[in-house]
């Protein structure tokens, strides 16, 4: 498309050159460029080189950031290596410290969100584009969005506050009566935190990113598809399972995947709610911490600098984690999309 | 089923006798649908109002009318796609085999799985071939057979000998007519008794269309056929009966309204309302 286009543009500009010459009347005279006024020229270089910097500016951001994590990381690389990921001690009064307990905590807490915020983000989605009635998909797709907005820490207070007590005194126990025999439901906290309330609490933060991505993607999918898949004598429902869903399949694991991403790397609010501990444990109403809390909770109180070195190591790994779930959703977007061929 | 068209004689109303010279046809038929004083309404907006037509079973209907008219909006009365428009409101009834399909307690998605669709532009599924056409089999449940099944309707939407070989490959890799050809074939896998085209032609070289012309005709002898399409010359090749809409305008409003509904010879040859022969002759629209 774009090379037929130039190719039209330019049997134009030949055009018009032939037809310039025969004639005397002055039109060769705008094709030479010497006829641009000096200040376009200059405009124009300007604006090039301005954005050129603003797009350089982000590279070297990235690299300094990333050099200057693996920099300060380095006397803990040098000492422990990458034992230091699977070791399972963090204790500062001994100096020996191990990634594992907040490498567990980050992917437990992550997999919490991820499990619940799915199917909620993807039903309100569902709904918003499919089955409400037109007043209500403003209004509460404009709601969704605003939880979005809503500070993590004020976010974590609430989850200290009302959700954390909420989920110790009804939820929790309950769950452990019931479902305790499973192992992974043990006693609950007394006062409600732990990894499930960290895992709820960015359940909250994920569903708006998902639920509004997803909203997008079912837009997307032409009318004319879905009308095909209804003429068929089919329901609602096995229209979106059977045409909708699967057209967007590859856009909702790239929407859950930066859900995913956000809930990783999510610090404060999972800090005010988890209750920070370094042991393994398989009970999700125990106590925990993430990558990102413990750096969050520990940084300003590091008694050495190997504590330090650690934390920040901590920090590498968090950033590696965070890049690969980052590259993983964008090779799923552009390698399996089943409309791509469609467009 | 009487044979009606033997008791016809001469003496009788000589001019209507002579009109109806060229459509014996209709006479002996069975009726599909029997539209009696139909509207459709968008809102405040009249689309379409009075059209009363029969139309009946095994042939070809063609819908034909400028632009603007109701056609497409009539024919997705038919199998109720207009429920899926906000705010439309259907007036009048439609009697499929004498029961009214807007009636209460009447299930769109059942009228859908017997009054098939093929809509203007290819809409094949981003899915496989195969599975374009076994898809609405699987969901209704006809899971018996379905290679058979699959095959009977590639064939029966003559698009067999060209995809037999790469079932499993994507169906947006197809040609426009492929495409067409394989939305006809998924519409009649699920044995519907009436197919609704809605211009299916329109998007495609005139090489796809004939194929698509000399598919209809095969199609007749299975099933009852409806087609809009605003080209007269494919009206004049493939149907039987023709319907002719058109605009009527007054106090600042246009509604499409059905002029005159003959066998398409007649309506070709001679017409006899005056808006219809301006319409074939290319004088109107």
């Amino acid at each position: 498309m774009v090379t037929g286009a130039g190719a039209r543009l330019r049997a134009v500009y030949v055009a018009c050159a032939m037809a310039a010459v025969p004639t005397t009347t002055p039109t060769t005279a705008p094709l030479r460029s010497g006829r641009r006024r000096i200040g376009d020229r200059v405009g124009d270089g300007a604006l090039r080189t301005i954005t050129a910097l603003a797009a350089l500016a982000v590279v070297v951001l990235l690299g300094a950031i990333v050099y200057k994590i693996l920099h300060l990381a380095h006397s803990a690389w040098s000492t422990y290596g990458l034992h230091f990921v699977t070791a399972k001690t963090w204790d500062p009064v001994h100096k020996a410290f191990g990634a594992l307990p907040f490498i567990y905590g980050t992917a437990i807490s992550s997999l919490i969100a991820l499990l619940i915020s799915a199917p909620l983000a993807i039903g309100i989605a569902l709904y918003l584009t499919e089955l409400a009635p037109k007043g209500v998909r403003g209004v509460v797709g404009s709601l969704i969005e605003m939880l979005a907005a809503i500070p993590s820490v004020v976010l974590g207070l609430w989850g200290i506050l009302v959700l954390g007590p909420f989920l110790a005194n009804h939820l929790e126990p309950w769950l452990h009566r019931k479902l305790g025999f499973i192992g992974i439901f043990g006693a609950p906290e007394a006062t409600g935190t732990g990894l499930f309330t960290a895992g709820l609490i960015l359940t909250i933060m994920v569903v708006p990113i998902v639920a509004s991505i997803c909203r997008e993607l079912f837009m997307q999918v032409p009318a004319d598809l879905e009308e095909g898949a209804l003429a068929l004598g089919t329901t609602r429902w096995e229209m979106i399972r059977g045409v909708t869903l699967p057209a967007t399949r590859s856009g909702i694991a790239a929407a859950l995947i930066l859900g995913l991403g956000r809930a990783l790397g999510e610090a404060i609010a999972v800090t005010q709610v988890i209750g920070g501990g370094t042991r393994i444990t398989n009970n999700v109403f125990g106590p925990g911490d993430t990558l990102a809390s413990k750096i969050a909770a520990s940084y300003q109180g590091a008694a050495s600098s190997l504590e330090q070195s650690s934390l920040l190591y901590l920090g590498a790994l968090l950033l590696i984690i965070g890049l690969v779930v980052n590259l993983v959703a964008q090779v799923i977007v552009r390698r399996f999309d089943p409309l791509r061929e469609a467009r | 089923m009487g044979n009606r068209s033997d008791t016809i004689s001469i003496d009788v109303a000589p001019v209507e006798i002579a009109q109806r010279r060229h459509a014996p046809l209709p006479e002996n038929r069975e009726v599909v649908f029997d539209v009696q004083d139909l509207g459709v309404r968008y809102g405040a907006t009249t689309a379409v109002s009075g059209v009363d037509f029969d139309i009946y079973r095994n042939m070809i209907t063609a819908v034909i009318g400028p632009s603007g008219c109701g056609k497409s909006t009539f024919i997705r009365c038919l199998n109720r796609m207009n429920d899926l428009v906000p705010g439309a409101q259907v007036d009048g009834k439609i009697l499929y085999h004498g029961e009214d399909l807007y009636g209460s307690g009447v299930d769109p998605v059942e009228v859908r799985r017997r009054i098939g669709m093929v809509f203007q532009r290819p809409n094949p599924f981003p899915k496989s071939i195969y599975d374009n056409v076994a898809w609405g089999p699987r969901v209704l449940g006809m899971r018996k057979d379905l290679d058979e099944r699959v095959e009977r309707a590639l064939r029966g939407a003559a698009l067999w000998e060209e995809v037999k070989d790469r079932l499993k490959r994507s169906a947006l890799s197809l040609s426009g007519g492929q495409q067409q050809r394989l939305c006809i074939a998924r519409a009649i896998a699920i044995e519907p008794e009436v197919l609704l085209l809605d211009e299916p032609a329109s998007a495609l070289d005139p090489i796809a269309t004939t194929s698509i012309e000399e598919l209809m005709h095969g199609l007749k002898r299975d099933f009852t056929l409806v087609i809009v399409t605003h080209n007269m010359q494919q009206a004049a090749r493939v149907a039987d009966m023709t319907a002719f809409f058109s605009l009527e305008v007054g106090e600042g409003r246009r509604t499409g309204v059905l002029v005159e509904y003959d066998a398409t010879e007649k309506i070709f040859t001679n017409p006899s309302d005056q808006r219809t022969e301006d319409y074939v002759t290319g004088r109107f629209g």
